[in-house]
């Protein structure tokens, strides 16, 4: 099984060329897509079904940061362990809560600017975190320290979907 | 009497006839057919020339039904028979439908799906979506000089697994080859990009008689992808008609209303709606049944204040679909409107005002989807030259997941992943020496399974007996184009599988569509054998045709065996097909399928090696 970056004939790196990534994307699901082969015969179209399936996630898998890092950091047989290794530095954590303290805060106060506000440090949060990742993988190559990194970055994208909820909960 | 067609100048689609193929807009108020012809997208008109169809059926005692303006005549005389607005009721129970206690019909709770008392027996909300599907292929088969070789139906892209497989199994029964299930926005979405050549970000605001969604999409060149959907699967605009008949019963102080009463009203309810749209005042005049008379006027002020909440109500979804495309509002390049209920001035007041910007009425909204649709039915028929073809990314709207201890929901496939879409995950058994283990399928957004609608329940059983949490059972999710989901679920020590299409959860299995299939023959002047014959002659037709350019583009791929092989079953189905055995047919038809297995996915990893050469010339 080829990886999901030979799939699109990239170069496995967490610095990527979105561009790229998107244009080998639709060049080969323009080719394999069910669409192409509704009036084909079944064996045909399952092996499109299959093909689309794969290319999809394999797409997903690469488009999202902490995703990419963690199919990076497996084909250099490193676990990032998101359920088994909860272990974070101690400041991370108490950022963390001072983060979700306020959005609590911005739940109760039904306050939707706050919101606004959070999401646009987490932002700036993560792409800084992003691009020290991009560094401690492509340019250090240190995968098994990479590993931390990742399981912040993965905390903060759950912020993320936290947010999302609140400004439901508060509309 | 259909008109030779002539087609244009190099538009025709040598070297084989196009297929026919129809796009089928199913909607809750009205239904349409349209086609592309010569290049054009055309919705067919019945024999008086009305392109709509009213979406009601009218059951007799004799079995028959009447479908359309007919049934609509006689909806107030009968309204216990004339089921309006079935599509309200696709994959529901009785507990799942809004004012139910207001719809004058015989329910019967069934599990998982209602079903309907009538002059005709019991009808499920397939059997009468199916009559409705009915009339629409005789019109085009009549109108096209030939047999449908294939549809695309559209269903509003909030609709659960339920619901589309209802749509589906309904599109079975009236005897169509559903190519592929298109959510509403989308096909309306094509229809309006393709006619405006636009590119950039869209939001499509859909608000039909029964349902509302709302969908962001990335239109370029030759690509349509959905990025974000969201919407009511139980808000249209009959709830506004509900409103206006509240109103009026409260004005008039009206007691509670028989079935043809309250049919009467909410027709009367329906008619000011539609009149407020150009007037400042509708009057509601009508005779009941009991001796009293209802005579009020309606304003403009007052409809708007009695569905604001209704209004509102559309408001969610539409900031839900930007957050989950990581989009603002300032970023979408314009709304297209679709449905008729998106005529009400206060609808298109609503959605400016959200967006900043003009709604865009310039596609009739009550055609664009049955357009749409016919374009997508026309590249799926492979009548599309390749230079014009283009390509449709959609996504499921809702996240599919197991049940897990406690109650709780696991998510496998979230909701706005593209489709097709795949997903596996490892689970384990809880208590020691566990052999069997219950899998229960579930879409929806909730934490707590009990909030999310439940999909299928199947079992896993023959777990060789281990100590809790050695087993490791691992369940795939698989959901095909129409957005439709299969389950299968495998222990990796013992190979024991089992696994599920998600259907019998909704009460219809197999077995009962047949049924339902001969019922539908029974009253019509169509033999089932001949059906079924002329079905699989042009299934196998088609199916050596694909091959036979299969093998000339690629016969290098197969060794001298599997070319033999291939060909030998080419010939035994040809052999047959003249013949009438449609058993004997279907089953060469697999055979070559068969044949065809190995073939078919080398060629789909040569097109991939090909698409990245090309790719990679281009960019030097």
């Amino acid at each position: 099984m080829h990886s999901h970056f030979e799939l699109f004939g990239l170069a496995p790196a967490f610095s990527l060329e979105s561009e790229q990534l998107e244009r080998s994307y639709r060049e080969i699901q323009s080719r394999v897509h069910p669409d192409r082969f509704a009036h084909a015969g079944d064996a045909e179209r399952r092996a499109s079904l299959q093909w689309t399936t794969r290319l999809n996630e394999a797409y997903r898998t690469l488009k999202d940061p902490v995703q990419r890092a963690k199919h990076l950091l497996e084909l250099q047989g490193v676990d990032v362990a998101f359920e088994t290794n909860t272990a974070m530095p101690p400041d991370f954590l108490m950022q963390q809560m001072a983060l979700r303290e306020s959005l609590e805060e911005a739940v109760g106060t039904k306050d939707a600017s706050s919101l606004d506000t959070l999401r646009k440090n987490l932002k700036k949060a993560r792409e800084s975190l992003e691009r020290q990742i991009g560094d401690v993988i492509d340019t250090r190559k240190d995968y098994a320290g990479a590993a931390g990194l990742v399981r912040k970055l993965q905390f903060l994208d759950k912020l993320d979907t936290e947010i999302d909820a609140a400004y439901e909960t508060i509309e | 009497m259909a008109l030779l067609q002539i087609s244009e100048p190099g538009m025709s689609p040598t070297p084989h006839q196009a297929r026919l193929a129809v796009g089928i807009d199913l909607g809750t108020t009205n239904s349409l057919v349209a086609t592309v012809r010569s290049g054009m997208p055309a919705v067919l008109p019945d024999a008086h020339g009305r392109p709509l169809l009213p979406s009601i059926v009218r059951y007799l005692p004799d079995g028959r039904a009447e479908v359309g303006y007919a049934a609509q005549a006689r909806q107030a005389d009968d309204p216990k028979n004339t089921i309006v607005s079935a599509k309200r009721f696709m994959g529901r129970g009785v507990k799942d439908v809004a004012h139910i206690e207001n719809a004058p019909y015989d329910f019967v709770d069934a599990p998982g799906m209602l079903q309907i008392r009538t002059a005709a027996g019991v009808k499920s909300p397939v059997e009468v979506s199916a009559e409705i599907l009915k009339v629409l292929r005789e019109r085009a088969e009549l109108s096209l000089q030939g047999n449908i070789s294939g549809a695309v139906i559209t269903v509003p892209a909030y609709f659960d697994d339920a619901q589309r497989q209802a749509t589906k199994d309904a599109g079975r029964i009236a005897g169509l080859n559903v190519l592929r299930l298109l959510n509403e926005p989308t096909a309306a979405a094509i229809a309006y990009g393709l006619e405006n050549a636009a590119e950039g970000v869209y939001a499509v605001y859909d608000l039909g008689g029964g349902t509302f969604d709302i969908s962001i999409l990335k239109l370029s060149r030759g690509l349509f992808e959905v990025v974000a959907t969201s919407g009511d699967s139980m808000l249209g605009g009959d709830d506004f008609d509900q409103r206006v008949f509240c109103w009026a019963v409260e004005q008039a102080k009206l007691a509670p209303l028989g079935a043809r009463d309250m049919r009467r009203l909410l027709v009367k309810a329906r008619e000011a709606k539609e009149h407020l749209t150009l007037h400042g005042e509708a009057p509601i005049t009508a005779k009941l049944s009991t001796g009293d008379v209802v005579d009020l006027s309606l304003d403009t002020e007052t409809f708007c204040s009695i569905t604001q909440t209704l209004v509102q109500k559309t408001l969610g979804p539409m900031r839900k679909a930007l957050r989950d495309a990581g989009l603002g509002v300032d970023e979408v390049k314009g709304v297209v409107m679709v449905g008729g209920a998106t005529r009400m001035p206060q609808i298109q007041r609503a959605v400016g005002e959200f967006f900043r910007r003009d709604p865009l009425n310039n596609l009739d909204p009550d055609k664009v989807v049955a357009l749409g649709a016919a374009m997508q039915a026309n590249v799926l028929a492979g009548n599309q030259p390749t230079d014009q073809d283009w390509l449709l990314l959609d996504v499921i709207p809702l996240s599919l997941g197991i049940e897990t201890m406690g109650g709780l929901t696991e998510k496998i496939i979230p909701r706005n992943t593209t489709i097709p879409a795949g997903r596996a995950q490892e689970f384990t058994t809880f208590k020691d020496g566990q052999t069997g283990m219950s899998i229960h399928v579930v879409q929806g957004e909730r934490e707590l399974v009990s909030d999310c609608r439940s999909l299928a329940r199947f079992e896993l059983k023959g777990i060789p007996p281990m100590v809790a949490g050695a087993a490791r059972i691992r369940v795939a999710f698989q959901v095909d184009a129409d957005g439709l989901l299969s389950v299968s679920a495998k222990e990796a020590s013992s190979g024991v599988e089992a696994s599920v299409s998600v259907k019998p959860s909704y009460g219809l299995a197999d077995a009962d569509i047949e049924r339902m299939l001969r019922d539908s023959f029974q009253h019509a002047r169509e033999d089932m054998h001949a059906r079924a014959l002329a079905e699989h002659r042009v299934d196998g037709q088609r199916l050596i045709e694909a091959t036979r350019s299969a093998l000339a583009a690629d016969e290098k791929l197969l060794t001298g065996d599997e070319r033999e092989a291939i060909q030998t079953a080419i010939h035994s189905l040809e052999k047959l097909l003249p013949g009438t055995d449609h058993r004997a047919i279907r089953q060469a038809v697999e055979a070559l399928n068969h044949a065809t297995g190995e073939f078919a996915a080398r060629r789909m990893d040569a097109g991939i090696k090909r698409a990245l050469a090309g790719k990679k010339i281009g960019s030097l």
